[in-house]
């Protein structure tokens, strides 16, 4: 007993001091000289401001000039207090958020896509994301504000598309995950061009 | 829809392929073979042993190595606690975290030292980059080595010839930890910063958005972490959203990792089984029924996605199936996929939300569980309760045969098979306990936060979760109230966390020592040569009877609690 006690104090300070302090400041210090913007959060600076990060969405008010991400009804792009809307499938909250969702989704790129119906409304567009900082939306979800980003900004519908295409995400190695249109950076590229 | 099966039976091929590799060499790791690591770990090694004291080819009997495993994982508790209730003193808070209360402390401490993870705090507003480094992920280390020395202990057991011995504790924690999870750590982790996961000690980052907004955007060590609570099935996220946090989980790519991480050392010692019993069909047996039972779990979930759930169909939208709690760079298949990993498996880390599942998709979670976590499984833990159905689904076969059980030679007697069944039936017993005291008292409904059988479910995962020491949760229920962050102000809600603390401590050493105990009783025992009246455990018929006491058991435990939940919500078009 005596010994176990003895051998068990001195593991507890050595495995942390291996497990909870050495390995993690030796990754920290390879990720940040081998791959120092990613292990930064993959930041983009604009005029020398970090005005986000690529991986993280964010919240652009439902103004007409930008792409909107998908909606985050819990947590409003948080993204210091990530929360799950935790809406289950058979809530009266849920029908409420999605039907709510669905209108003002309607209401904003109708009068721009006139044929546009509800059952045309890609499913992304109209539910809350798990970590409510999704970066991406469907291709089919920017293709229809391509319209409303085209009108507001007098561009041509085909160069509005061809920037979607820019900013789209393949699935990894070409097989795994699903593919999306990063909104962040589509955005950037329309401010950044003039 | 076919890209998503196509990525399902990828991902089941690479794992496949992984078992025999990783099983090898995990073999070689505990029987002593010279490895390709050896040159470079041995001095470490025996540094370690060195300021130990301890003697690693000093053989313990099944008391002693359970009494080794039992102080050190007290002193750890301690430590944790320790380190979690001085938050204020810590280096590395940039966010200036006061502790959490000594309840939720209670819980969070017992998760961690039982590889559960279940996370009654949200990880980027309470928790310092200390607590998350030196108390949170060691433990992901030590708690996922501890599992998987016990069943090392117990294949000694069985392979043991007239002895007592079932090895070195201290020497298998140690080879555990440097010989694996260590090395598969630090490559993961830098692998998982070259594709964006994050990893750096800075505090967290302002951002003025594009329309002229504020965004506060969290920072922390994360990859160093993410891997090791995935590759020791731990599962306790650094962010609140756990691996749906586009920080943990970037992309495709690392979504497909950190699936494998899960579930690669679960499989794998199938292979370490078969290999060190000297009959490797037994581990490919063992594999084959856990790999029966994950698929027709995936397939299930994956389907029921597909198919949206009555809120949404209300709402006018009939297409697309269930997206809600999901992210885009996953998808439907993706989402299903890692729910089922995650809860064979006692990880319980999540990439999308539970709690917004349809419901048959969420049937599938919960189903899992209560097998006992035995399909997979945690790392060791897993294999360690399949055994122990093996064990019993031997003496069943000998019974309905009219013959002694025995199990590779050995002779299934009544003493290993009333220790089996405690073993079997203790940590089910405990969640019908404390979920059933916690529905039915007012202190234990407060967790709840939504009507009806979502918020049934809510309660009975709860305590379903932390029993089986998986930690993912229908993450509407709370054991925390938290008005700011940082802890400040913050109110444990008592039974919740100290019921759910208590049901993870005894859930996890009770059948720790009735394992142990096995192996003690196995290894004494003379090895008798296969006759004709033997039942062979290698081939297809064992691999049905097997599945049957599993599903069996678990049926026969949890169907009326499964009725009132996802049940309820897969017949019913009502909304709550």
């Amino acid at each position: 007993m005596r010994r176990d006690l003895v051998t068990s104090v001195i593991a507890v300070l050595a495995l942390t001091a291996l497990l909870g302090i050495a390995y993690p400041l030796v990754i920290t210090g390879v990720s940040q000289v081998a791959f120092p913007g990613k292990a930064d959060g993959s930041l983009i600076k604009r005029d020398g401001k970090v005005v986000g990060s690529r991986l993280i969405g964010q919240d652009f008010r439902g103004e007409r000039r930008y792409f909107q991400g998908r909606p985050s009804t819990a947590t409003k792009y948080a993204a210091d207090a990530t929360a799950f809307t935790n809406l289950g499938p058979n809530s009266r909250d849920a029908r409420d958020t999605f039907r709510k969702s669905l209108r003002s989704y309607l209401a904003r790129e109708r009068p721009y896509d006139r044929g546009l119906i509800p059952a045309q409304v890609p499913i992304d567009a109209v539910t809350s994301s798990a970590s409510g900082i999704d970066p991406q939306i469907s291709r089919a979800n920017a293709l229809i504000q391509a319209h409303r980003i085209a009108a507001v900004r007098d561009l041509s519908l085909q160069h509005v598309r061809k920037l979607i295409d820019d900013k789209t995400d393949g699935r990894s190695l070409g097989v795994l995950g699903e593919p999306g249109v990063n909104v962040l950076e589509l955005n950037l590229a329309l401010d950044g061009r003039r | 829809m076919l890209e998503g099966w196509l990525q399902i039976a990828l991902f089941l091929v690479v794992l496949t392929a992984l078992v025999p590799v990783l099983g090898g060499y995990m073999a070689r790791v505990f029987t002593g073979e010279r490895v390709f690591l050896t040159p470079l770990v041995a001095p470490l090694e025996r540094l370690l042993y060195r300021l130990l004291r301890v003697d690693p080819e000093e053989g313990q009997d099944w008391k002693r190595y359970a009494r080794s495993l039992l102080v050190l994982s007290t002193l750890f508790w301690l430590a944790l606690y320790l380190i979690l209730r001085t938050q204020t003193l810590h280096p590395w808070n940039p966010g200036g975290f006061h502790s959490g209360t000594w309840d939720v402390t209670f819980n969070t401490t017992s998760s961690f030292l039982t590889n559960t993870n279940w996370q009654f705090y949200g990880g980027e507003t309470t928790m310092t980059y200390f607590s998350q480094m030196a108390g949170l992920a060691v433990q992901n280390f030590v708690s996922a080595a501890v599992g998987i020395v016990v069943v090392i202990a117990l294949i000694r057991g069985i392979i043991g010839r007239s002895g007592k011995s079932l090895g070195n504790f201290w020497s298998d924690l140690v080879r555990t930890l440097l010989y694996i999870l260590l090395p598969i750590s630090v490559i993961g982790a830098l692998v998982l910063v070259s594709q964006g996961v994050i990893q750096n000690l800075s505090g967290y980052t302002a951002v003025h958005t594009l329309v002229g907004g504020n965004q506060v955007i969290a920072q922390g060590p994360v990859a160093s972490q993410e891997v090791i609570k995935e590759l020791g099935t731990n599962g306790g996220g650094f962010f609140n959203v756990n691996s749906a946090h586009p920080f943990e989980n970037a992309s495709g790519l690392t979504n497909f990792l950190e699936m494998l991480f899960i579930l690669m050392i679960p499989a794998a010692l199938t292979y370490t089984y078969g290999r060190m019993v000297g009959n490797r069909r037994q581990g490919w047996a063992i594999f084959s029924a856990m790999l029966i039972l994950f698929v027709i779990g995936v397939s299930v979930a994956y389907l029921a996605e597909q198919h949206g759930t009555p809120a949404q169909h209300l709402a006018g939208i009939h297409h697309g199936g269930n997206l809600e709690g999901k992210e885009q760079r996953f998808g439907i298949a993706n989402t299903a996929l890692w729910a089922s990993i995650t809860t064979v498996t006692s990880c319980g880390a999540v990439n999308g939300a539970f709690e917004s599942l349809t419901g048959l998709g969420g049937a599938v979670p919960q189903a899992n569980l209560s097998m006992s976590e035995v399909v997979f499984g945690g790392v060791g833990t897993g294999l360690y309760s399949m055994l122990i159905f093996v064990i019993i689904a031997v003496f069943i076969g000998g019974l309905m045969v009219g013959r002694t059980p025995e199990y590779l030679g050995k002779k299934i007697g009544a003493r290993e098979v009333k220790l089996a069944s405690l073993g079997a039936l203790f940590t089910p017993l405990t969640v019908l306990l404390t979920s059933g005291a916690s529905v039915a008292t007012a202190a234990g409904r407060q967790s709840i936060s939504v009507a009806g059988p979502n918020g049934f479910s809510e309660n009975f995962y709860a305590y379903l979760s932390q029993a089986n020491n998986n930690g993912s949760a229908w993450a509407g229920f709370t054991g925390y109230v938290q008005p700011d962050a940082g802890n400040l102000g913050a109110k444990g809600v008592h039974l919740a966390d100290i019921m759910g603390g208590l049901g993870m401590v005894f859930a996890r050493y009770a059948p720790i020592l009735f394992v142990l105990a096995i192996a003690g009783a196995l290894a004494g025992k003379k090895v008798a040569p296969a006759g004709a009246g033997t039942m062979r455990t290698d081939n297809p018929t064992f691999v049905a009877l097997l599945i049957g006491v599993i599903v069996l058991v678990g049926a026969l435990t949890f169907f009326p609690a499964l009725l009132l939940g996802p049940v309820v919500q897969s017949l019913t078009t009502n909304l709550f």
